[in-house]
């Protein structure tokens, strides 16, 4: 099993838990691929999803994944519970809390609510995104997609384009590729980059066409809208223009690069459609691979251990 | 206007030539050949050539002159000044290029208001360079497309006329324009301690009844755009400074960092608040003339090189405009025609500056500041020359004026220094 009791960020993950998680989400990625894509291995466990914040995927990919391993799951979402009431957080966790529960997957959008949460429970806990913050379980199953592409992640060239300021999918994937030792040069406009890139070990520059000549995958991230209002950015064309990953910045490369994205994808803004449905993309392999990496986060915390793969 | 002939073929004879980009000095001929430097030395033989020879014994042969800082009235108010006009009061003033502000209406905004002016520029007989604005409609709240605005044309951006009042817009502008390498220019007056003034705070607002504008409200932003400009490493460049604060403040972080660059205007050399003792309405001018103290700081700023170029915030102004009360009138005035004998005369007669300190200042340093060419006498540069006679008094007339406007507060002065050539886009003109 892991060293680590729970999942909130990837900073001070230690890097033996987040190699056996990769590695077990292969195990899990065969189990999906068989005819039943189902397993016992988390079967009298149950894991209340908290979703404090909107979302698609990784809600049901979580699902999807505590089903697969045959967990019992509940789902709780702020917009129709008790939160609306006027509910604090911990008394929510603790009335969650007291149904006597194995697990706990949190969606917030305050940074440091996932680690809040783990003086309310005595479960595991695992951070599915909270505020600017980490979402390590994004990070986690990137890994697994640039290790099954690449085959290894140490010496890899990783670009990250987009609002690295405010995103926690770039801070955790940074904590999580400087890990495992590959090379990363994170790409946006001047607003939206972080002034401590020297402390974060990471390269960062302005032009688009450098990164993608230099680099063997690409991560485009979600620009949010919002950030335009916010005086971040000038507008949607301004942005596509020069840091969007058009078709014709990605055709003239010398060499095919791997196009990820976590999604949801802003068609047009940061990602051209040919290029999102080109066959260098894989961003459908990030999905599947998110249930995948889910089940390997939640077998390894939640489970006995002594049932063997 | 004035019209220019074809300089295919035209030799400068025994002129004393001063090239600000090496700092070289001497006396010799100067050879334009199909508008580009053909060759620069102590004698060129007119012997069998049909050169046109200029006799330039007693003048001096120089860069033309570039103005960081004009405002041309197109697009929206082409009565006061259109590009071409402007055009031909900057040649009328030894300039071969000039910076465009912003403030037209529409404001220069987007790439698409770039690429008008750009392309509306190009047969003039000058180069002219929009400088776009900062913000959306220069309403300080929304950042412009300055990536695509600076891939059409822009030198530089500013708000100019209206100040950046809002720190964090300030901060991120500075942000964004670190990309492009380029200075953001604002308008340094804080508008709650200009509080409506008029002229300078002083015992003369109060005389006059008039409403003051405290050299605070310059002290003040400019520090604020300072502390920014040095914490995020971008490029500062302060408009027409106006007061003593300001120069001690620029003193104060100049030393640190080589990002951040200043002009001062002609008229804040050369004018007092006392000048203005007839409510003199061409004397209306944001910012206003100060002190003699602070004119005597920006003298001695600009001398020393802390203060890098002189620019002179040309702001035409109908009639209509100015003949009003001091209070009704627009704030403004033009300065193109009047620049050198101006500057000429305050800085090297009056106040002992050197002559080739005082081209710097109009020609390579508002250059480099803008990211332009500045070593305009390498040979086969396409010739952009200001010829000049330093001594010459002469009295700033209206006669002089090329300018759609004539809101000027030289008129009726004596200066000295006149410009007499101009060489510029493949024509030699005679002033």
């Amino acid at each position: 099993m892991l060293k680590s009791k729970h999942l909130i960020g990837l900073e001070h993950f230690p890097i033996s838990d987040l190699n056996k998680i990769i590695d077990t989400s292969f195990k899990f990625k065969e189990i999906l691929n068989t005819e039943s894509r189902k397993s016992i291995l988390l079967k009298g466990k149950t894991v209340v999803n908290m979703f404090f914040e909107n979302s698609t995927r990784t809600k049901i990919s979580f699902s999807l994944a505590e089903k697969r391993l045959g967990a019992d799951s509940i789902n709780f979402s702020a917009s129709t519970s008790s939160v609306k009431k006027g509910e604090t957080l911990k008394d929510t966790v603790q009335n969650i809390e007291s149904m006597k529960i194995d697990g706990a997957v949190i969606r917030h959008g305050h940074p440091g609510s996932a680690l809040k949460l783990t003086e309310y429970i005595d479960g595991a806990v695992i951070n599915a995104g909270d505020g600017s913050h980490e979402h390590p379980t994004q990070a986690i199953l990137d890994m697994v997609t640039l290790k099954e592409k690449f085959g290894k992640i140490k010496g890899l060239k990783i670009g990250i384009v987009g609002d690295i300021l405010n995103s926690r999918v770039a801070r955790s994937d940074i904590f999580a590729l400087k890990k495992l030792g590959a090379e990363i040069v994170v790409c946006g406009p001047s607003t939206l980059l972080p002034g401590d890139a020297k402390r974060l070990g990471i390269n960062i520059t302005y032009n688009l066409n450098e990164v993608l000549n230099w680099c063997d995958a690409v991560i485009a991230l979600r620009i949010q809208l919002e950030r335009m209002h916010l005086g971040r950015i000038p507008s949607k064309r301004e942005y596509h223009s020069e840091f969007g990953l058009t078709y014709e910045k990605i055709s003239k490369l010398k060499k095919d690069i791997v196009i990820m994205h976590p999604g949801p994808m802003n068609r047009g803004v940061e990602i051209d459609s040919k290029v999102a449905d080109s066959d260098n993309a894989v961003i459908l392999d990030q999905v599947l691979n998110g249930v995948a990496s889910r089940m390997s986060i939640l077998y390894l915390l939640l489970g006995d251990g002594d049932i063997k793969l | 206007m004035i019209k220019g002939i074809n300089a295919r073929k035209i030799l400068l004879k025994s002129g004393r030539i001063i090239d600000p980009f090496s700092k070289k000095t001497f006396n010799g001929d100067l050879l334009i050949e199909s508008g580009k430097i053909s060759k620069i030395s102590d004698s060129i033989s007119t012997k069998g050539k049909d050169y046109k020879v200029i006799d330039c014994k007693g003048l001096v042969v120089t860069h033309g002159f570039c103005d960081m800082h004009v405002h041309f009235r197109e697009p929206g108010r082409e009565d006061k000044e259109t590009l071409e006009s402007g055009s031909y009061s900057a040649l009328a003033g030894g300039f071969t290029q000039v910076c465009t502000m912003a403030n037209t209406n529409p404001v220069i905004d987007s790439p698409e208001h770039i690429h008008y002016i750009v392309s509306k520029s190009q047969k003039l007989p000058i180069d002219i360079f929009p400088i776009g604005a900062v913000s959306k409609g220069m309403k300080g709240e929304e950042l412009t497309e300055m990536l695509l605005m600076q891939k059409n044309g822009a030198i530089a951006f500013s708000d100019d006329g209206i100040p950046i009042q809002n720190a964090q817009f300030m901060k991120l502008a500075l942000t964004y324009s670190k990309m492009l390498n380029v200075p953001i220019m604002n308008h340094a007056e804080d508008i709650f301690l200009r509080n409506d003034g008029v002229m300078n705070a002083s015992s003369t607002s109060n005389n006059l009844g008039l409403k003051g504008n405290t050299s605070l409200g310059e002290a003040v932003m400019v520090y604020r755009d300072l502390l920014l400009a040095e914490s995020l490493n971008s490029k500062l460049h302060l408009l027409h400074l106006s007061t003593k604060e300001a120069v001690d403040l620029l003193k104060q972080f100049k030393s640190k960092k080589q990002l951040i660059t200043a002009e001062v205007s002609p008229h804040h050399l050369y004018f007092v608040d006392e000048d203005i003792d007839s409510f003199d309405t061409n004397l209306k001018v944001a910012p206003p003339v100060r002190s003699k103290k602070d004119r005597k700081a920006l003298i001695e700023g600009i001398k020393s090189g802390l203060i890098d170029c002189i620019a002179t915030d040309h702001a035409p102004h109908t009639l209509e405009d100015k003949e009003t009360t001091f209070n009704e009138a627009a704030f403004g005035m033009i300065g193109l025609e009047s620049c050198f004998g101006v500057v000429n005369k305050v800085l090297v007669k009056e106040n002992g500056m050197s002559l080739k300190s005082l081209i710097e200042k109009i020609t390579v340093n508002p250059r480099k500041v803008m990211n332009l060419e500045t070593n305009l006498f390498a040979t086969g540069s396409k010739a952009q020359i200001t010829i000049f006679d330093p001594n010459e008094k002469w009295k700033f007339k209206n006669s002089h004026i090329l300018s759609k406007s004539s809101n000027s507060p030289f008129i009726g002065k004596d200066l000295v220094g006149k410009v007499k050539f101009v060489i510029s886009k493949n024509q030699f003109f005679t002033l």
